[in-house]
């Protein structure tokens, strides 16, 4: 079945108003806030230090061709 | 004004993450590090100082100061260059404002050396949602480089070629989710899409190709690459809360490009407090990458095909790094501003193995094309000292 680009724009966009009424009408978070004690300990911290991973990513990006979803942002080069 | 669909549903996602529901600021802390890179005949170190601290109830702002003092005699200098040292310095300025659940993120970063100068500006939205289990953030970032090359003048001294000059450009588009799994267990998910257009190649290095008869068998020729690159990455995190109070950390990311270029990277971290003040982390890192469409270590004739590299970054390579830190927590006695300060080391090894990047120097004992297969190991060291106030 072909669906014309139209229709599926406004099928995306009827689709993505419903998940922001849906966000609205929050589900009931399925862990209470004072069950989330661990999360406040620095150890789980995913950047628990920035000044370090950020370093450490800079070395990673400029010897590897890889690059990006770090949740960085850098600049420059310093790679030869 | 006409727009994209991938840019109207990136507004819409906008729109979708803007409402009240919040976030908290980050920590003011300040940050003192020296680093330090050496491998390779390289080596790369340098301070670097972080600042951030609150305006107010809703506003951080954050400055951040870093530095590559680089001294370079690699395999590549060697091959097409001469040794040389350089400094690269980078300033970054930027503020973080909070309203109800959302976090509006913007800056700016500069970074100059003397033959490469970039501008990055970034712009990001947080939200937290459903009870604060969720939190996901959109982020555009936007860069403008100046390339130049250096030449040595008839009195010894490096300057840029008057003959070169060129740009690059570079747009990133980031989508991030943190999700909270359970009370031990939370779930980050990135993605994001870079752009660039213009000089992408570093103008130094050279590709070789086979001419049987002369010198070492190879010539030396200028690098082509395209003037456009285009990347997809996306990762995952999975972070559990051990009950001895420790954490385990898991993360994958898959990487690929209009260059050919595949990437696979795995990491496995552990944080293990020892006492109250003694944190110790472990880490094991695992890449894997597949060559650029246009890399070769030695091309079989000149003007092979239309674009040609054999930067070793397109190569094919894969890397373990093992890395260890510890912190050690402490509070200046009678110095309320200095109640919590840690002293952080941290050492990574890097061993990396190339698939298809060949040690050129040895082609007059070897032959071109049969030199054993180059190896990097690096030692990377890392000393800060951080403050909370």
């Amino acid at each position: 079945m072909r669906v014309a680009p139209v229709k599926l724009m406004r099928a995306v966009t009827a689709a993505l108003l419903l998940a922001a009424l849906a966000g609205c009408a929050a589900p009931t978070p399925w862990v209470k806030p004072y069950e989330r004690e661990h999360f406040a300990d620095p150890i789980m911290s995913f950047n628990r230090d920035p000044v370090s991973s950020t370093y450490l990513q800079h070395v990673f990006e400029s010897r590897e061709g890889a690059r990006g979803a770090t949740g960085s942002v850098g600049g420059g080069c310093g790679c030869n | 004004m006409r727009l994209s669909p991938f840019a109207r549903t990136l507004l819409a996602l906008a729109v979708i993450a803007v409402p009240a529901l919040a976030g908290v600021l980050p920590e003011d802390r300040a940050d003192v590090l020296w680093h330090s890179y050496h491998g390779g005949d390289i080596t790369i170190q340098g301070p670097s100082v972080l600042v951030r601290k609150k305006v107010g109830d809703n506003l951080s702002l954050s400055a951040n100061y870093y530095e590559d003092m680089i001294s370079s005699a690699s395999i590549d200098v060697k091959l097409s260059a001469s040794p040389y040292h350089e400094k690269r310095e980078q300033w970054s300025g930027g503020a973080d404002y909070l309203h109800g659940k959302s976090t509006y993120s913007a800056g700016f970063i500069t970074s100059k050396e003397p033959d490469y100068k970039a501008n990055t500006s970034y712009f990001a939205v947080s939200q937290d949602m459903f009870g604060d289990l969720t939190t996901l953030t959109l982020g555009y970032r936007r860069g403008w480089d100046r390339v130049f090359r250096d030449i040595k003048t008839p009195g010894g001294v490096l300057e840029n070629d008057p003959t070169f000059h060129q740009r690059a450009d570079h747009r990133g588009y980031s989508l991030s989710l943190t999700q909270i799994l359970t009370r031990n267990a939370i779930l980050g998910f990135n993605y994001e899409l870079l752009t660039d257009q213009g000089y992408l190649a570093n103008p130094y290095r050279k590709i070789r190709y086979l001419s049987p008869g002369q010198g070492a068998g190879f010539t030396l020729a200028d690098q082509v690459y395209p003037n456009t690159r285009t990347s997809h990455s996306a990762s995952a995190q999975l972070k559990y809360y051990l009950p001895y109070r420790a954490a385990l950390t898991g993360q994958y990311r898959f990487f690929r490009d209009t260059w050919g270029i595949r990437a696979h990277t795995l990491e496995l971290d552990y944080t293990h407090p020892l006492s109250k003040h003694l944190i110790l982390d472990g880490s094991l890192r695992y890449y894997r990458q597949g060559a650029a469409d246009f890399y070769s270590d030695l091309f079989p004739r000149a003007n092979y095909q239309n674009f040609m590299g054999r930067d070793r970054e397109l190569a094919a390579f894969h890397s373990y790094t093992l890395g260890a830190g510890a912190s050690y927590e402490f509070a200046v006695p009678g110095v309320r501003a200095l109640s919590r300060n840690s002293i952080n080391v941290r050492v990574d090894h890097l061993m990396i193995d190339y698939g298809d990047f060949r040690n050129a120097l040895l082609a007059g004992t070897y032959g071109a094309g049969n030199e054993p297969l180059y190896k990097l190991d690096a030692n990377i060291f890392q000393v800060f000292v951080s403050i909370w106030f």
